[in-house]
């Protein structure tokens, strides 16, 4: 910010208090609030330009005051004019707004992942370490935070105000946006795309804690399971292990350490690895061959939920070694971070 | 100066040699600016036809870019014999209606008839066909909708001679995106069977006021403008049969 | 000196003239049957009146339910309902007819020297599409209602409602061939029926901007209408091309709707564009500052505006790529619109200003529609769009362009050209109070919803939390203002229709050539067809010609 830290800090607790403006509770709410407050001044100064304009030459040529008007046709000059300025403001604001977009979509290498399942009406989050909330979400200050949306239904929109930040929650693909809490306090969560009767009524908090309560939290609240541990359930359950053995001879790709990995299909193409590629693969599993298999993985769609593929695409992220797929479940430490985004989890 | 109201001078009188038509329309100053005007009116309207069916055209180019194999699959089970015969049958009704147009502008009454009923007949040829395809797809339960039936395409029949299946087989959830394929395939031709039979509706209407003469003294602007309607109708045809039939087809 | 520019007959002595459109054949019948455009205006006129008045109540409902935090007033279905059947009727049955089907059939054949449209038959049509598609969506009302919002947003339009869909989705098609009938037939009349002399740029910008937005309803209306038909197979046959679990893509739904939507909002304002620029050109007696690049804007506004409908996507999961290329284009179509106000704004310059009702009407919307234009820019400004999409700061925006700006032009112009249409004046000061209330308002009602946005409240909720009470209560407050605003004129304009004082050719002193005919017209609108060789706005052959009988049929 270029105006003084003191008189900015200042200026938005004014505003604040008066209720005529939303708290800036994340790191990228004064970056969102500079951008709007220079909008707000090239529309107040357009306001005022074109007031002074309109009421100067109303009262200046009033017919009492100029009986007789004078034919003009124009004047390349001005039209000019009228046109580069605001051709000039309006790229500026499309600079800075793409700029900021980027900032508020992608995400920082540490961020630690969130999933939320909206449904009609409801906001499901589900943390790493096997915690699961119901129109609420926790957090820590000063921790990057990504959510990795999907909805299982109709369209909806997580939208944290404070925050300034707001994402579509889509059916049949993930969404993702990130957030780094400032301060502590209860925020609103509002569902944001109209979706059926209780749209109004799909509206939770974000809890922010110090690092220190947020600790506490998740050891009062884990389910027992992390939701890694879950997916290692459903990937003996559901026969996953019968292909993916990480035998040599096996019939599917060993998945050790595909998660991040950059994978080569059986048509040639090249693709990364994350989330949205585990889920689409598991579903439609014919246009994910890797090379060098058959494809004779069956579809599991309309066979798990958007929960339990949220569970195996984390378990499928921990899989570092194939040591893990001959174990037998164990209860471990529920309050695990969940592995880094892509590019970080592979050297 | 000129005073726009009280005109000087008459703008037809002595100017234009004046026939009037009995379907000249007064709000017109000449036949001449109505028949410009009903003929830029229709180019305009089959230009929003244009954009009318270029809303399925861009559903279709999007779902086979994803789903190739499965529009490939799907796209083998039209039958390419009777989607030639019926190319074949709607270009000939094409042809029927431009020998119209012209029997009108010569003035020739009974060979526009003819025309026009050769038209009509080739038209309902078109669908007839069109019938019999749906039928099939009936048949064999590959309309989309809770009957929609993939084992087609898991499992294709094995072809006698060579012991071989006849098309590749297809993984199961590639084989439901044939679904796809048929809702275009049902939407796109059907949107345009609907076409053709507004038009055939018309070309009775036409035919009969043919008949009556209406159009064989002069006045030829419907005939005309129709017959572009029909052209239009025929090459929307002639986009949807290649991408929908000829997809991936090779010589024998 | 006076301080207005009207200048009627002496009224002891002035009577409407023998022969018009309006007495020329008598019985309901030939009003339902006629061809002539003035006549089908009217039709029009009354028809779009009663809608925009049943949506007004809507939008009553809507306010009052939101007094409070608590959804008190109606179950939640309910208040689903009002606010989607208040955006499909203001949205289709109000503002996309509006101008062009009253105003535009009304002027357009006599601005440019016809006698009519270039078919009269297709212009009934029209009509009569529009009413039946009409009543589809009143059908679907009475049946118990559409609760997909206007927007149909799929998966929930096609699996997840049992409310009405098809219907209200059926009248919307039907009445999209209304809109590409009258944007044919005012395409064809503009390039083949202009008098002699009536060059391109001898014509009133009101024609070129009807123009514009003609082009933007016979290419854009279509597309809604496969859209619309798509939607309709997928929830009565349940093709899958919307629905993810049997490959198909809901964003192809977004998309396919949007390019349709985002040319619709233009088809909307430029017509009322036109409005403001004969208003502003009338009542400061001079020519519009800078007619070519108007001219030109209206046609550059159309064209972009075919290419930005994703910007009402940004945050839906396009890509990175796509959100810049539409975030820049949304800036570039900014850049007309604002040219145009400066151009209205100059006009105004050694101009000879008087204040008479349809010129406060367009210094209303010039301010309203400067507001609600820039705010625009916030939105097309991707990381500001995070914020501030799907909530009230959307609903203030189009608002502010809609109604502070589409319908203060509407009103301006139906005052400005009520004279001719009917031949009576209006009462100058009860219109002038009418507008003044409407703009305060319109205002009281708006610009709270700014502040909302921006805290976060998001739109078409039926509950809010309760810190948002205080806005929303101004708000509701104003809506009952702009609902007084709105009620006036109906009441004034119908009682005008016996009571007005007699008009006469031009009580605006206006050039046009609809000025030049006696009010309301004759069927065939002209005796002799004119030979323009008048610039547009030529106030000094304005001049010269009133010194020189002007002869009427009496």
């Amino acid at each position: 910010m270029h105006i003084s830290p003191v008189l900015w800090q200042f200026l938005i607790k004014w505003l604040t208090n008066s209720a005529l403006f939303p708290a800036e509770a994340s790191t990228i709410a004064p970056w969102a609030d500079a951008l709007y407050f220079f909008l707000l001044l090239i529309t107040i100064v357009g306001l005022v330009l074109v007031g002074t304009l309109v009421f100067g030459f109303a009262i200046r040529y009033r017919k009492e005051r100029n009986p007789v008007a004078t034919q003009i046709e124009g004047s390349t000059l001005l039209e000019a004019t009228w046109t580069i300025i605001p051709l000039a403001l309006f790229l500026i604001v499309f600079v800075w707004g793409a700029l900021l977009y980027f900032r508020i979509y992608n995400p920082p290498a540490n961020a630690m992942n969130i999933y939320v399942v909206g449904k009609q009406w409801m906001w499901k989050a589900e943390h790493p370490g096997g915690q699961h909330e119901i129109n609420t979400l926790h957090v820590p200050i000063g921790q990057p935070i990504q959510l990795t949306m999907i909805s299982q239904d109709v369209f909806h929109s997580f939208s944290i105000p404070d925050f300034r930040i707001k994402r579509e929650v889509i059916p049949g693909r993930y969404s993702t946006v990130w957030f780094e809490a400032t301060t502590p306090g209860t925020y609103h969560i509002f569902c944001t795309q109209y979706c059926g009767t209780k749209h109004s009524g799909m509206i939770g908090e974000v809890t922010v804690l110090t690092p220190e309560d947020y600790k506490k939290w998740t050891e009062s609240s884990t389910s027992g399971m992390s939701l890694a541990q879950n997916g290692e359930r459903l990937f003996a359950s559901m026969g996953c292990n019968a292909c993916h053995s990480g035998n040599a001879a096996a019939r599917g790709p060993s998945l050790a350490g595909v998660y991040g990995s950059k994978l080569t299909l059986t048509n040639g193409s090249q693709v990364l690895v994350n989330e949205a590629y585990l889920r689409d693969a598991i579903l439609n599993p014919s246009q994910h061959i890797t090379a060098g298999y058959a494809p004779i993985m069956p579809t599991y769609q309309g066979q798990i939920s958007e929960e339990g593929l949220i569970d195996l695409v984390e378990y499928i992220k921990t899989l570092q070694t194939n040591f893990r797929v001959h174990q037998t479940l164990t209860t471990s430490e529920s309050n695990q971070a969940a592995p880094m985004t892509p590019g970080v989890v592979k050297p | 100066m000129d005073n726009t109201i009280v005109a000087t001078h008459d703008t037809h009188a002595a100017e234009h040699h004046h026939v009037s038509l009995p379907q000249h329309r007064h709000h017109f100053e000449t036949e001449e600016q109505q028949r410009e005007a009903g003929t830029f009116g229709m180019w305009l309207f089959l230009l929003t036809e244009i954009m009318f069916f270029g809303g399925l055209f861009f559903a279709y180019l999007l779902y086979r870019n994803w789903y190739n194999p499965a529009f490939v699959a799907a796209s083998n089970q039209l039958s390419i014999p009777l989607g030639t015969v019926n190319t074949g049958v709607l270009i000939t009704s094409g042809f029927f209606m431009a020998l119209a147009v012209w029997a009108a502008e010569v003035r020739k009454k009974g060979l526009l008839v003819l025309m026009l009923i050769l038209t009509t007949v080739f038209g309902l040829g078109f669908l007839g066909v069109k019938y019999f395809e749906y039928k099939e797809k009936w048949e064999k339960h590959h309309i989309p909708g809770a009957s929609f039936d993939i084992s087609e395409f898991v499992n294709p029949p094995i072809d006698a001679k060579t012991g071989k299946p006849t098309e590749e087989p297809l993984a199961p959830d590639m084989a439901k995106k044939t679904q796809v394929f048929f809702s275009l395939y049902f939407a796109m031709t059907g949107m345009h069977a609907l076409h053709m039979i507004i038009g055939i509706v018309l070309l009775f209407w036409y035919t009969a006021r043919a008949h009556r003469g209406d159009f064989s003294a002069g006045y030829v602007a419907p005939i005309e403008n129709f017959a572009l309607y029909w052209h239009f109708v025929d090459i929307v045809w002639i986009f949807l049969f290649p991408l929908l039939y000829l997809i991936n087809r090779h010589p024998v | 000196m006076s301080t207005t520019i009207v200048n009627l007959p002496d009224q002891k002595t002035a009577t409407l003239p023998k022969k018009n459109y309006i007495n020329a054949e008598d019985g309901i019948i030939s009003w339902l049957t006629t061809g002539d455009h003035k006549r089908i205006a009217m039709l029009y006129l009354i028809s779009i009146t009663f809608f925009f008045f049943v949506g007004g109540i809507f939008a009553g409902l809507i306010r009052l339910e939101l007094l409070t935090p608590q959804p008190d007033l109606v179950a939640s279905d309910t208040y689903n309902k009002l606010f989607s059947m208040h955006g499909i009727v203001m949205v289709f049955l109000f503002l996309v007819p509006s101008v062009p089907a009253t105003i535009g059939n009304f002027l357009i054949p006599i601005m440019i020297g016809a006698k009519d449209l270039a078919f009269p038959k297709i212009n009934l049509l029209s009509w009569y599409l529009y009413m039946f598609g009409a009543a589809f969506i009143v059908a679907a009302m009475i049946m118990g209602g559409v609760d997909t919002g206007w927007t149909f947003t799929t998966p929930l339009s096609t699996h997840y409602v049992n409310t009405h869909v098809v219907t209200a989705g059926l009248g919307i098609f039907i009445i999209g061939f209304s809109s590409i009938f009258t944007g044919l037939n005012f395409i064809v009349t503009i390039h083949r029926m202009r008098a002699p002399g009536m060059t391109w740029f001898r014509m009133p910008l009101f024609v070129w901007s009807n123009y514009a937005a003609s082009i933007l309803m016979v290419l854009g209306t279509p597309v809604l209408a496969i859209t619309l038909v798509l939607v309709v197979l997928e929830r009565t046959i349940h093709i899958g091309v919307f629905d993810p679990t049997l490959g198909g893509d809901p964003l192809l739904f977004q998309h396919l709707f949007w390019f349709y939507s985002h040319p619709a909002v233009y088809i909307m304002i430029l017509p009322g564009m036109g409005v403001i620029s004969e208003v502003m050109s009338t009542f400061s007696r001079k020519r519009v500052f800078g007619y070519t690049a108007v001219a030109f804007s209206s046609v550059a506004i159309a064209l972009f505006g075919f290419f930005v409908w994703a910007h009402h996507m940004f945050i839906m999961g396009v890509s990175n790529y796509s959100a810049l290329v539409f975030s820049l284009l949304t800036m570039l179509v900014a850049v007309p619109s604002a040219i145009k106000v400066f151009n209205w704004a100059f006009t105004m310059q050694k101009g000879s200003i008087t204040f008479e009702t349809p010129m406060l009407y367009a210094l209303a919307f010039i301010g309203l529609f400067t507001i609600g234009g820039l705010t625009g820019v916030f939105l097309g400004s991707l990381g500001m769009d995070i914020h501030l999409t799907e909530t009230y700061f959307i609903v203030a925006h189009f608002h502010y362009v809609m109604v502070g700006g589409m319908l203060m032009a509407f009103l301006g112009g139906v005052h400005f050209w009520w004279p001719k249409m009917v031949g009576r004046m209006y009462p100058e000061s009860l219109s002038k109070l009418s507008a003044v209330i409407s703009f305060v308002g319109f205002n009281l009602t708006f610009m709270p919803q700014f502040i909302l946005g921006y805290l976060g409240m998001p739109r078409r909720y039926h509950s809010y939390p309760a810190e948002y009470q205080v806005m929303n209560v101004l708000s509701t407050a104003g809506a009952t203002v702009l609902g007084i605003g709105f009620l006036l004129p109906l009441i004034y304009l119908a009682w005008s229709l016996k009571y007005g004082a007699i008009a006469g050719n031009n009580p605006w002193q206006a050039t046009g050539l609809e000025w030049q005919i006696q009010s309301p017209p004759l069927t065939e609108n002209f005796v002799e067809t004119p030979i323009v060789t008048q610039e547009a706005y030529d106030y000094e052959w304005l001049a010269h010609k009133t010194e020189q009988e002007v002869t009427t049929v009496g």
